[in-house]
């Protein structure tokens, strides 16, 4: 036994044997390899092996090799593409915390600075982005140890989807229980990660919104905690664009505010600036379908325009006379579109089903959200519609395609 | 729960008179309860357990409608299943239910008016419930009246059982009560506690159901393969 262990660099052998072994040149993986035989079986900490394992597998790409034959493992595994995500998520997070502090201080009146803004902000989103990890992760270590699987790695982009979807007023008990609601019946009872036919953390939004719809529409999108000596700007509403879209579309802000994300709305939406760049990110990397994003963009547009035609002609501020463009700023469309309908889980698998799933998500936005005032965030809804029906999508393009292929035959 | 098989065979008759109790009429009567409750294991009646449970009260009533709606319906089907022509035998079934129905609306409407106008079609509705046709068609044409009288009201308890125990987790997270009376104190709301607004919506009935059907199999190992 003792000489199959590996040499390492100073001299010893390798505590662990192959496959397991790495050199221990830095030091976190080296705490991690001293500390790995407590948590194999038969160890005594071998209950929270679930809990070890996706700390480690977190921290390095796992070690495991194949058993038969020559195969190659790319070191791009579901964590590392989490972790994408989670980087292409960062600038709508630092965008949503700055933005928070200014649209408080604008409703006050107050001069402030942007780190002002931006550590307000800090501190308002940080306790929700917790309370999202914490409960969420919680219950799958809860459901990895009772079922004695890893723990999965989904939770990591769920956790920072969800705040980043909710309104920054939003009670953190809230937030606790739509993370339970979107772990166990969104994620749990089908199987875990990667077997949701629905995006999690847009589930968690859509319970908030139907269980708690005064906390997830009218007055709530701006933190208004007092400011001592100042009072609330005569002018001020608390009503976000989609609200003036309804009434009277001409009161909806510049397109440029809207574009670089300087109004009311949930945390991590208001900036379609801070998608473009997160959309970029999941692009480049291959992580994100430009597919979905591309195909969801052409379907508002078009149905945008369909809705200028038709709109009637003696209300000239009827939301239908909307032009097609600013459906893709206004609202949570941008930040839907690069972040929620390119889950590699829940869309559509096919190349061409990415066209017809992303071009049915800006199609139904567009219905919804002119049609259906009760319901202004049409893009969740969409969405979820769309998840729905990915899989009779790709259904009907692999049909088409056999078909195609018998005929040429 | 129970330890013992049911075979599938004890639809056969038996010759022998059989005591009230025997233990096969308890298994005719305990059985729907759990290893072959009607709406978590043959998903029959969904449409009242969704309707009829925002509250208690109006769960309760239709519960107790529905016990004797089937239990009767059984009974008298049975009494008559050497007489009822096959090819004709679903508008007998109808005639028999639609009385029986009839009979619990007007009792409703007489006594309980205000449960009644809660409770609305789905009275009415009875008629067309799933279960009740599918125990005269499954165990009342080809057994005794006493067993079928059983059947019926083990069926009818099962059903009730789901629909009380939907209606008590819609009530309380929707509404903070049960049967009316406030549960949840008003220093719960003043703490910012909010009654959730899903509860209060049809597809809040279908996740508890849903969570009472992954529990009780977790639980039933019978029931892991039935499908």
């Amino acid at each position: 036994m003792h000489q199959t262990l590996p040499l390492l660099r100073d001299g010893t052998y390798c505590p662990i044997p192959e496959p397991n072994c790495r050199e221990s040149v830095k030091p976190i993986q080296r705490v991690i390899d001293s500390v790995k035989p407590h948590f194999k079986k038969g160890g005594k900490l071998e209950k929270f092996h679930p809990a070890f394992d996706a700390l480690e597998t977190f921290l390095f790409v796992p070690g495991h090799t194949t058993e038969q034959g020559v195969h190659i493992r790319d070191a791009m595994d579901l964590k590392r593409t989490m972790f994408l995500v989670i980087v292409a998520l960062i600038p709508t997070l630092l965008f949503g915390m700055w933005n928070v502090g200014y649209q408080h201080y604008l409703a006050y009146g107050m001069q402030t600075t942007l780190m002002e803004n931006f550590l307000f902000g800090f501190q308002k989103v940080m306790p929700i982005v917790i309370v999202s990890y914490a409960v969420g992760l919680g219950v799958e270590f809860i459901f990895a140890i009772l079922r004695g699987h890893q723990v999965s790695e989904g939770y990591l982009v769920t956790g920072m989807l969800i705040p980043l979807t909710l309104p920054v007023t939003i009670p953190l008990w809230m937030v606790a229980l739509s993370a339970i609601f979107c772990t166990v019946l969104g994620k749990e009872i089908f199987g875990g990660t990667g077997m949701n036919f629905m995006n999690p953390a847009l589930l968690a939004r859509a319970f908030l919104f139907f269980a708690f719809p005064a906390y997830m529409s009218g007055d709530i999108w701006t933190d208004l905690s007092p400011e001592p000596g100042h009072a609330l700007v005569d002018a001020y509403s608390g009503a976000t664009n989609l609200v003036a879209f309804d009434v009277d579309y001409t009161q909806m802000s510049s397109v440029s505010d809207m574009f670089w994300g300087f109004e009311q709305g949930s945390i991590g939406e208001t900036s379609v600036f801070a998608c473009l760049i997160g959309a970029l990110i999941l692009i480049l990397s291959g992580v994100g379908s430009w597919k979905i994003i591309v195909s969801s963009c052409l379907g508002v547009v078009g149905m945008g325009l369909l809705m200028n035609v038709l709109a009637p002609a003696d209300i000239p501020t009827h939301a239908m006379h909307t032009p097609a463009y600013y459906h893709l700023l206004v609202g949570s469309f941008a930040f839907g579109a690069v972040y929620m309908a390119t889950d590699p889980v829940s869309a559509a698998h096919t190349e061409t089903g990415k066209w017809i799933y992303g071009i049915l998500i800006g199609v139904f936005t567009v219905i919804l959200r002119i049609f259906n005032p009760a319901y202004p965030e049409a893009v969740m809804l969409s969405i979820l519609l769309m998840n729905v029906f990915a899989p009779l999508i790709d259904h009907l393009v692999i049909e088409q395609h056999i078909k195609k292929r018998i005929k040429r035959a | 729960m129970s330890t013992e098989d049911t075979p599938a065979a004890d639809l056969v008759k038996e010759k022998k008179r059989e005591a009230i109790f025997s233990k096969k009429n308890i298994q005719t009567l305990r059985d729907p309860l759990d290893d072959t409750n009607p709406i978590t294991v043959q998903v029959l009646g969904i449409c009242s357990a969704l309707a009829v449970t925002v509250q208690v009260m109006p769960a309760l009533i239709m519960s107790l409608g529905v016990i004797f709606v089937i239990a009767f319906s059984n009974l008298i089907i049975s009494l008559l299943r050497h007489t009822i022509p096959n090819r004709i035998r679903i508008i007998v079934q109808l005639i028999v239910v639609a009385l029986l129905v009839t009979l619990v609306d007007q009792f409703l409407k007489a006594f309980m008016f205000d449960v009644s106008k809660k409770l609305s079609v789905f009275v009415g509705l009875i008629i067309t419930n799933c279960i009740v046709m599918g125990r005269l068609e499954a165990f009342a044409l080809s057994q005794k009246p006493w067993p079928a009288f059983l059947d019926g009201i083990g069926n009818g308890v099962g059903y009730g059982l789901i629909l009380i125990v939907v209606a008590i987790f819609r009530e309380f997270f929707g509404a903070g009560a049960i049967l009316g009376y406030q549960i949840v104190p008003q220093a719960a709301y003043d703490m910012g506690y909010v009654n959730n607004g899903l509860m209060v919506l049809p597809p809040a009935a279908l996740f508890v159901i849903g969570i009472y059907i992954w529990w009780q199999r977790s639980r039933n190992k019978k029931l892991v393969n039935v499908s």
